[in-house]
């Protein structure tokens, strides 16, 4: 495997009443080829601005102020404008939510992806029909020819939403960025939908970065996870010791407040409190305004980067704390 | 469910459909059959959780006990009144015993009114509370109860986060002393550690009051940490019922099972493994023929497509005696007969 996208020192900042408040803050991770990384957390960590920095599409008045985006050694963020349009739908593609409103309503979906195709390469209608007729076979659409000439509005959610996956492979992309690619189906048309993701990822080796707050499509379809909370990373891991073995107070707050893994009749553990906005983010430790272990230095010292393994990276006081003394826990 | 306490709410055969009218006449063309002959009751102190995917008609059968929709037929009895055939005088006091709490906090609360005052709203238009001074005080003991500052009162619903203002609809429908909360999809806007304080409120409201609970969700995982008994619903039948143990451990429809095994596990070692169902769930105004679910179902037989099932007991397994819920299939009609027999 090697390293496709190498993030570092991420820092996305929108202008605020004192300034410039950082909503994604000192974010480092890689991304190799064929690999699926899971960026996990809730609303307002910062995991879908982080996904928006790396295609350079966050919102104005928003900008990257400091970090590196590097594809293959380049850094994105010093690509012409044409040559990131180039990037984006071309090497980086990009899955949304909602499909509905990322497909053009009167315009029929065969022709939309054709489109997509036609700005990425040089060929012919004929071609472009031929192909998508294939990706549509391949992304599961049931007798693809005839849904070439559908509109958005006679497909379900889960045939928009294979529509946009078609469109996004369209340009063999190498990196597939996912941003709750199921939110908006039902379970059972979910399932279809990740097993789908599962198969190309496997077929293709197109790395993707997958952005959600479900530890349970985490552990369906990721390789390594990276866990954020205000802004900040707070663990990385790869998928089975993350879930198994979790190092950050909050990554085990957060797992242990599933329901489906509380038996029934006992109370849910909760995490109290509620994520502060970005202009009450503490100087030190971001949850620490919530964490149960927090002690001295939490609320005033953002920890260090500690590795307690080759491939686990973990930000919290009390795990550097347990890692350093000898007669603490192992890890 | 025990025979011996009469139910707080019993539904009966309820059917609830939207015309589709067409043309320049508004002709009706056709029906979207939201809720078909559905059927449940609900103890006092009980909560029944009401599942199912997009398009169930999990959400009409709420609004049709508030009369929120118009049913075509069928008998909702709370309380032992008939709340079909109530004046719209007598449905508004029968308003003030049940209550409802939506999924969107934001859009259910007026986003230019202090919370106070949303609050104690529905306590004036009831006569509850002597005058402001005595509603106030209510509403800062009831701000107290769910974890809200009272002094937070006059501020307006943008000051709040989302969990906040979830407590904030809770403290509304609490207010007027209700004994049925419907909570519709009330958790599933939620972050999980918000969604876990509020779970959690919600049963220590139950326990300390009384209250029964109709939860709509499409979320089987909450169901379980909640729910006294679950009914599923496919296309706008109940296709399973049941106490909430034997659902999850012994589901009997094949779609109970089919949405069991659909959520994802967060079971490191256990990953993978093909969907459970294939294709969408048909359309509501055109379903399928016989049973419902025949077009998706993995076990589907030949009477399926050509014959409507009406809903069969299921018996306990392992031990369990008596009856242990319904479920819409051939296959435990089998069941029953083997176990006759």
């Amino acid at each position: 495997m090697s390293r496709l996208l190498e993030v570092r020192g991420l820092q996305t900042a929108f202008p605020s009443a004192t300034g410039e408040t950082r909503i994604v803050d000192d974010v480092s991770f890689n991304l190799d080829s064929g690999e699926v990384l899971a960026l996990v957390g809730e609303s307002g960590s910062g995991k879908s601005m982080t996904a928006l920095s790396i295609l350079r599409l966050v919102p104005k008045p928003g900008r990257v102020i400091a970090g590196e985006i590097k594809l293959e050694g380049r850094d994105l963020l010093d690509f012409s404008v044409s040559e990131m349009r180039r990037v984006r739908g071309g090497r980086i593609a990009m899955i949304f939510q909602e499909p509905m409103t990322c497909l053009n309503p009167v315009v029929a979906v065969g022709a939309q992806v054709m489109e997509a195709i036609g700005l990425h390469d040089q060929i012919g209608q004929v071609d472009a029909r031929a192909r998508t007729r294939e990706l549509f076979a391949e992304v599961g659409i049931p007798d693809p020819e005839a849904r070439l000439d559908a509109y958005p509005h006679e497909l379900s959610g889960g045939l928009k939403q294979r529509v946009m996956i078609a469109m996004a492979l369209s340009t063999r992309p190498e990196i597939l960025i996912a941003d709750e690619p199921t939110t908006a189906l039902d379970v059972t048309v979910q399932a279809q939908i990740l097993a789908l993701l599962s198969d190309l990822q496997r077929d293709r080796g197109t790395a993707i970065l997958l952005i959600t707050h479900d530890l349970g499509i985490v552990n369906e379809l990721a390789d390594r996870v990276a866990v954020m909370y205000a802004g900040r990373l707070v663990e990385v891991a790869p998928r089975q010791e993350l879930l198994s073995n979790p190092l950050h107070p909050y990554t085990r707050g957060l797992l242990r407040s599933i329901p489906a893994l509380s038996p029934p009749g006992v109370r849910l553990p909760e995490i109290p409190g509620v994520v502060p906005s970005p202009d009450h983010w503490p100087n030190g430790c971001r949850f620490s305004t919530r964490c149960g272990e927090r002690f001295e230095p939490c609320a005033e010292i953002f920890p260090e980067e500690t590795a307690p393994t080759s491939d686990r990276r973990v930000w919290c006081h009390a795990v550097d704390a347990s890692s350093r003394d000898p007669e603490g826990e192992a890890l | 469910m025990s025979t011996e306490v009469p139910p707080l709410l019993r539904l009966q055969d309820l059917q609830t459909w939207y015309p589709i009218r067409e043309g320049l006449m508004r002709r009706t063309t056709g029906w979207v059959q939201a809720a078909t002959d559905v059927s449940f009751d609900i103890a006092p102190g009980q909560t029944l959780a009401l599942v199912g995917e997009s398009g169930c008609g999990k959400t009409t059968v709420g609004r049709s006990i508030l009369r929120l929709e118009s049913p075509q037929k069928g008998v909702v009895l709370f309380e032992g009144q008939d709340l079909l055939e109530l004046s719209a005088e007598s449905m508004r006091a029968a308003r003030r015993r049940i209550q409802i709490i939506f999924q969107d906090p934001m859009a259910s609360l007026d986003p230019r009114m202090r919370i106070r005052d949303q609050i104690a709203e529905g306590m004036k238009s009831f006569g509850i509370g002597v005058d402001e001074n005595d509603r106030r005080a209510r509403v800062a003991e009831l701000m107290e109860r769910v974890q809200l500052d009272p002094a937070t009162m006059d501020r307006y619903p943008h000051e709040f986060s989302g969990g906040q203002r979830q407590r904030i609809c809770i403290v509304r429908a609490l207010a007027v002393e209700p004994r049925l909360i419907v909570c519709d999809e009330s958790v599933s806007a939620l972050d999980v550690s918000i969604q876990a304080q509020i779970l959690n409120l919600l049963r220590d409201l139950q326990d300390d009051l009384g209250l029964s609970y109709l939860f709509i969700t499409h979320d089987l995982s909450v169901v379980r940490y909640l729910a006294d008994d679950v009914a599923v619903m496919y296309l706008g039948k109940i296709v399973e019922q049941g106490p909430t143990q034997r659902i999850f451990e012994a589901p009997a429809h094949p779609y109970t099972k089919a949405l069991l095994a659909a959520i994802p596990s967060i079971d490191p070692m256990q990953r993978g493994g093909a969907p459970p169902v294939m294709g969408d769930v048909p359309s509501p105004s055109d379903p399928p023929s016989g049973c419902h679910f025949h077009t998706r179902c993995s076990v589907v037989m030949d009477r399926c497509s050509r014959e409507v099932p009406p809903l069969f007991p299921v018996t306990g397994t392992n031990g369990t005696k008596g009856e242990q819920g319904r479920s819409r299939c051939f296959l435990a009609e089998e069941s029953e007969s083997r176990s006759l027999g």
